[in-house]
């Protein structure tokens, strides 16, 4: 995709997005729409904390199985008439979804919402190969339109405002009358109905991702709001399901756990509006539905994860919770980040699937506040996990020369007790000095990006250890 | 080697076990054939009038009309007041389900039924669930010869009938029915679950009902 920046250039862009006032007012939304509604979601239901506990549980049996659930999924695949293929890599997840379109004889396929087409890159693949890939959630389409990626995993154009859709709109949708009042959500959203209407009618194939796989009845399941993956699935005479390999779970009961958590992590819904389960290509007798059913299982580096210490980020459920508790994706977006998936689980998860070389900058995206954790239905202890990948980058000599200098002087001083006394005494006594009277430091050296947005509070007193050994004596 | 078997051996590896050790293979077949209960909400878990009323007002929460219909009979006289009161054209199109088939739709002089699949340019579809959860407020609809999924989604308002004797608490209790009717380990090809018509939030996080789907889900409470 065109001008997404690079996870290795994660300081720039973050001092980009710092200083772009319409991405940040975009993103302010997130607080009283989705945080708040989570935490009403999560108030009304007793059994919230359970649940989340009994999802981590089932998840982490299914991981510890993931072979002979993945082998039992494939089973009732089969038996129900659709095809299952096993994908390595991106390139090979590409090209079997190609051979499936070019077998079909499509020109064009609709797509549901899909992290995993966007992980693999399908729509330029299929694109280079003269296929044509239209995205039909509302934030998709928004966002193919514009050329960029998704900045969040499940509010893909969180970062765009209506201003800026209707100019895209106006651009793009040149057969419509041009003196047309866009100036309301309300008439973006019915003229994106006209328009996709017709594509989904035309399109020769569906894909679809998938938020559940089930290993009991081989269905595959999508959660969504709109309506458009089931248009994407039930019109087109070919319906592919690109999914990754940890997606599956046991049975019916295990979907109806992750269900309750879900839509409350991700949007504070109950129950998002629709959830389908697809079985198989049509049967005898049914008057709709695709003559074709095909799933791909898509790895690209997670069966490598488990049995390391990053095992527990494929419970991920995808629903976007960490993003919005971030204070570090709350104040950036999701763009600077450089990586498909973005915030907290997208710092864990981008150095698994592309390399630590490229991604090292992430696993330092973060204040470590915990907030992500707190709200994780998976409980996935993220914030541990980025501090394995901090340790990963130090050993690996990843981290920036200035850093480590610092690192090494720190433990310099943090290896001679008597030292560090002095040094630390020192410093808070020269602060305080250079404070003065107004007991606060409006500029630091080497630490200038802190004092720039606000005052550093000056020592007063002694230091930590010596108000600790005072207290010992008393 | 094929992709199957480096993915499954790949993980294997990664998981220090074999495909063919016993306890791990009787551990997934006891979960797939016993199918355990997880966390069950104590929400749904009331006496069938309550349910009913808990089944309304949460599909009411999420923006569905609820109407209360004594017997199924009265059926297509609610199907055409809904009509006039949206003043729409008194037309809808439903499946052949017998639950629909059988009703004295020639009662409403003025109502064109059609059935069958929706190409799309149905303005009404009137639908069967075959149950309903009071927990969310939501509806479960089965494929089948009778029952296209394209009248779920294609026409701007859908009409849902749910039985009342077939709302119950929770999720669980559906998937028991429906392994009694299809059979355990089987399912129809499409199950849908909706609660509440189409919707997004994707301009500016602003809530909008009719994106894709329906614009409007009215539910017909019988019995």
């Amino acid at each position: 995709m065109s001008g997404a920046p690079a996870s290795a250039t994660f300081p720039k862009n973050a001092r980009a997005a710092l200083a772009n006032p319409p991405l940040l007012k975009a993103i302010a939304h997130i607080e009283e729409t989705l945080v708040s509604g989570r935490r009403r979601a999560v108030d009304a239901l007793p059994e919230f904390e359970a649940l989340r506990d009994a999802g981590r549980d089932l998840k982490a049996h299914t991981l510890a199985h993931l072979d002979l659930y993945l082998e039992a999924f494939e089973q009732k695949v089969v038996e129900a008439g659709g095809h299952v293929h096993w994908a390595a890599d991106a390139a090979e997840a590409n090209s079997i979804v190609l051979d499936i379109c070019q077998a079909a004889g499509a020109r064009t396929v609709t797509k549901g919402k899909s992290m995993i087409t966007e992980e693999v890159g399908l729509n330029a693949f299929l694109e280079g190969n003269g296929v044509r890939p239209v995205e039909t959630d509302l934030g998709e389409y928004i966002i193919q339109l514009r050329g960029e990626t998704p900045s969040h995993i499940i509010a893909p154009a969180v970062h765009v405002n209506k201003e800026q859709v209707a100019a895209d709109f106006r651009r793009v949708h040149t057969d419509l009358d041009p003196r047309r009042n866009l100036d309301e959500p309300v008439s973006l959203l019915a003229e994106a109905r006209g328009v996709l209407r017709e594509r989904f009618l035309a399109a020769d194939v569906g894909i679809t991702g998938a938020n559940f796989l089930v290993a009991e009845t081989g269905s595959t399941v999508i959660v969504t709001n709109e309506g458009n993956g089931d248009l994407s699935q039930i019109l087109p005479k070919t319906h592919i399901v690109l999914a990754s390999i940890e997606k599956v779970v046991p049975t019916l009961e295990d979907v109806a756990t992750i269900m309750r958590l879900l839509a409350r992590s991700a949007t504070g819904q109950e129950m998002s509006v629709y959830t389908t389960f697809s079985t198989g290509p049509r049967r005898p007798g049914d008057p709709d539905g695709p003559e074709a059913f095909h799933v791909v299982l898509l790895d690209n580096g997670r069966s490598a994860m488990l049995g390391t210490e990053f095992e527990d980020m494929l419970r991920c459920i995808r629903c976007g919770a960490c993003l919005n508790h971030c204070p570090v994706y709350r104040s950036i977006g999701g763009h600077a980040y450089g990586s498909v998936y973005p915030g907290p689980m997208g710092s864990v998860l981008t150095p698994s699937l592309q390399g630590l070389e490229t991604s090292a900058h992430l696993a330092n995206a973060s204040t470590l506040c915990g907030r992500c954790e707190s709200v994780c239905p998976m409980r996935i202890p993220l914030p541990k996990m980025l501090r394995h990948w901090r340790e990963k980058e130090f050993e690996r000599h990843l981290t920036p020369r200035k850093a480590r200098f610092g690192l090494a002087a720190w433990r310099f001083l943090a290896d001679r007790p008597r030292l560090y006394g002095l040094t630390t005494r020192l410093a808070a006594w020269g602060l305080s000095r250079l404070a003065g009277k107004s007991g606060a430091l409006t500029s630091l050296p080497l630490a200038g990006g802190w004092t720039r947005w606000r005052d550093l509070p000056a020592p007063e007193g002694g230091t930590f250890r010596t108000e600790w050994a005072k207290r010992g004596r008393h | 080697m094929s992709s199957r078997e480096a993915i499954l051996g790949r993980i294997r590896r990664s998981l220090g076990a074999s495909g063919t050790d016993a306890p791990r293979r009787d551990a997934v077949r006891h979960r797939l054939d016993a199918t355990p209960r997880n966390v069950v909400p104590a929400r749904g878990a009331l006496p069938p009038a309550e349910r009913v009323d808990l089944f309304c007002r949460k599909a009411g929460e999420v923006f569905a009309s609820v109407v209360r219909l004594a017997r199924p009979d009265g059926i297509p006289s609610a199907v055409a007041d809904y009509l006039r009161s949206r003043n729409l054209p008194q037309a809808v199109r439903r499946g052949d389900d017998p639950r629909l088939a059988t009703l004295p739709w020639e009662r409403e002089a003025q109502l064109t039924v059609s059935t069958g699949a929706s190409a799309g340019a149905d303005l009404v579809g009137v639908s069967h669930a075959d149950a309903g959860v009071a927990e969310t407020g939501t509806l479960m609809l089965t494929s089948g010869p009778d029952n296209p999924t394209t009248l779920n989604f294609l026409p701007d308002h859908h009409i849902v009938v749910v039985d009342a004797s077939t709302v119950s608490g929770d999720y669980e209790t559906v998937w028991a029915d429906l392994r009694r009717r299809f059979g355990a380990g089987a399912m129809p090809r499409t199950v849908n679950l909706v609660t509440g018509p189409s919707r997004s939030a994707d301009i500016e996080e602003t809530l909008l009902l009719g994106a894709h789907g329906p614009r409007s889900l009215h539910i017909l409470v019988v019995g």
